[in-house]
């Protein structure tokens, strides 16, 4: 019986090294360009050459610079009531960084508090944090904000709380999972035994274990909220004209669209895309960075 | 099996009574809502006719059976704008997004699928870079401003398609590409993942050990596999997309129900906004229940998992 096992050695189907390597360098242009959109936010009383809410009639529809008719005084042209579209952008930049932060910020506080709540208490509490999830993650974020935006209506502080109330179920239940992994660990069976209270445990020793995936989901989550704070807006229920916001201006530039006014609606849509491509381009970096367990997320 | 489909069925059940609590709750505790149920500018006797028709006067939990009783009997009010049942009108738009987000799925998928297979039988390589870049753009752009793009390129320069409304087959293609863009993104992510996770298992390497030439392993042994999760998205994607329509149908003016809620937003007419959001959840909340018994008849492990 000398029969001898041939070994074969496939060709390794799965290189995740090199992958995961290319994805954890550090990304450079999206934090670039995220930086030059939250200075914009910040300065833009300083920046923008006009005044972002009020045109002069007279001067409507004015294309760019480098098109005829153009001048360089409205450097990216004007819109339908003359106003400059390069100071609606730069004063836009802000709209979208507060409200984009502060969302995210909002439903984080609240999802991560009731998903370490739900998962460390169980009982009634994960019950009925765990049921109200579900059913809310039934109902599209979008149609959901859409139906609180028309109950609250219109601001864009209304907006920040909307859009909180919609998204923290997405960090409740990630953050539930942890917890519920979590406190099986010898770490927190030792702070039992030592009489550390439950709201020590959580607050001292399931909290900090739980803000890395926060973190990361939060940086997936800004990309997700611009978009839907841009397509409120958008639908006429989100930031009030006439305030400069993004969604707004595309929805403004609609008119101008069918007889050729491309400029209303290319700038705008650009700096959507490039915040929410730069947001989700750092948010997997993080995911990688910060929480290998969570790539799946 | 009776035992996981009646527990399946009451946390469906529950779902479904929180979401309505949800919506009786918001639309109570800002304030009266009779003056959302009222039109913009009624008179007071109006006002206390809707008092008197839902009940307002009356303690919260009478009103909750109130409400739960006309939502049983498929009475969803009154449009005010346009003066019909909310239901009928519901019932009108339905084909139409039906249509589209039909058409929607069947462009995500063609693309989806094998730009995923590409990726997952090149991973690391360039196909794989090209794929998770087309997710990224597909997941970052709004569709509304591919919406606009398209309108500009194939409608005013080019002169090729309609920009609105709904008629012939060409006024399908823009609004079907925008509806499906990002859908594809998330069809593709998940065959790649799904398709490497079946070409890691054993039966593939015994296809390929057997000598199989990689078309074969690939399109006779994984592929058929690895389509089972990504259909049952497809399906779930379904539902979602007659319910997310809603930007791209206003863009695009296609009378679905999407532009339906927008209506119902720009006439400030809230019985059908409300009505929109009661049927979107329950749709999605019932189509998540078919998944899961479905996957129990097939697959008697999932039964068995708590």
């Amino acid at each position: 019986m000398s029969t001898s096992i041939e070994t074969i050695t496939l060709p390794p189907q799965l290189t995740p090294t090199t992958a995961t390597a290319r994805r954890s360098d550090f990304p450079l242009i999206p934090v670039i360009i995220l930086g030059v959109i939250a200075f914009t936010a910040v300065f833009a009383n300083f920046l923008a050459p006009h005044n972002p809410e009020v045109g002069s009639l007279t001067a409507r529809f004015h294309p760019p610079f480098w098109q005829q008719g153009g001048s360089m005084e409205h450097v990216l042209g004007t819109d339908q009531l003359g106003r400059d579209v390069l100071s609606r952008l730069i004063f836009g930049a802000r709209v979208s960084m507060v409200v984009g932060f502060t969302a995210v910020i909002f439903a984080g506080v609240v999802g991560t508090v009731l998903g370490i709540l739900a998962g460390y208490l169980g009982g009634w509490v994960d019950q009925l944090v765990m049921r109200i999830t579900d059913a809310w993650l039934a109902l599209p974020a979008l149609t959901f904000a859409i139906f609180l935006a028309a109950i609250v209506g219109p601001s864009m502080w209304n907006i920040v709380i909307i859009l909180g109330a919609v998204y923290w179920t997405r960090y409740a239940r990630v953050v539930r999972g942890e917890v519920l992994s979590l406190k099986e660990r010898e770490f927190v069976r030792l702070a039992i035994v030592a009489g550390c209270s439950k709201w020590t445990i959580m607050r001292r020793h399931i909290l900090p274990n739980v803000v890395n995936s926060a973190i990361v989901l939060a940086t997936l989550m800004l990309g997700v909220v611009i978009v839907a704070e841009a397509s409120l807006s958008f639908l006429g229920v989100g930031v009030p004209p006439p305030q400069p916001a993004w969604g707004l201006m595309l929805s403004d530039g609609k008119q101008g669209l069918m007889v050729g006014y491309w400029w209303l609606t290319i700038f705008p849509g650009i700096c959507i895309m490039l915040m929410v491509l730069s947001a989700n381009l750092l948010g997997d970096w993080l995911r990688v960075k910060l929480d290998p367990q969570l790539r799946q997320l | 099996m009776k035992q996981f489909i009646t527990r399946r069925l009451g946390y469906s059940l529950l779902s479904l009574l929180v979401l309505s609590l949800t919506i009786f709750f918001f639309v109570r505790v800002t304030g009266d809502p009779a003056s959302l149920l009222v039109e913009p500018g009624a008179s007071e006797a109006d006002i206390a006719a809707i008092h008197q028709k839902f009940g307002l006067d009356k303690p919260l939990w009478i009103q909750y059976a109130l409400f739960m009783w006309s939502l049983f009997h498929g009475d969803l009010g009154q449009s005010f704008y346009y003066q019909t049942p909310v239901f009928e009108l519901y019932l009108d738009r339905l084909p139409q997004s039906l249509l589209l987000a039909l058409v929607a799925m069947g462009f995500s998928l063609i693309v989806g699928i094998p730009s995923g297979i590409l990726a997952a039988v090149n991973v690391g390589r360039f196909w794989d870079s090209f794929g998770k870049m087309f997710t990224l753009l597909g997941l970052s752009l709004p569709s509304f401003f591919v919406g606009l793009v398209l309108i500009l390129l194939f409608t005013v320069y080019l002169g090729w398609l309609p920009s609105s409304g709904a008629g012939g087959p060409l006024h399908l293609i823009m609004p079907a590409f925008a509806l499906g863009w990002y859908f594809a993104a998330a069809h593709m992510r998940m065959t790649r993942s799904s398709m490497l996770e079946v070409l890691g298992s054993e039966y593939v390497k015994l296809a390929r050990l057997k000598g199989l030439p990689q078309v074969l392993v690939i399109g006779k042994h994984a592929f058929k596999n690895a389509l089972i999760p990504v259909l049952t998205l497809a399906g779930i994607n379904l539902v979602l997309m007659i319910n997310v329509a809603v930007v791209v149908e206003t863009v695009f003016a296609w009378p679905g129900i999407g532009r339906l809620l927008y209506e119902g937003i720009s006439f400030r007419d809230f019985p059908v906004v409300q009505g929109v959001v009661i049927m979107g959840g329950t749709m999605i909340i019932a189509v998540n229940l078919l998944v899961d018994v479905v996957y129990a008849v097939i697959d008697p492990r999932i039964r068995l998992e708590k």
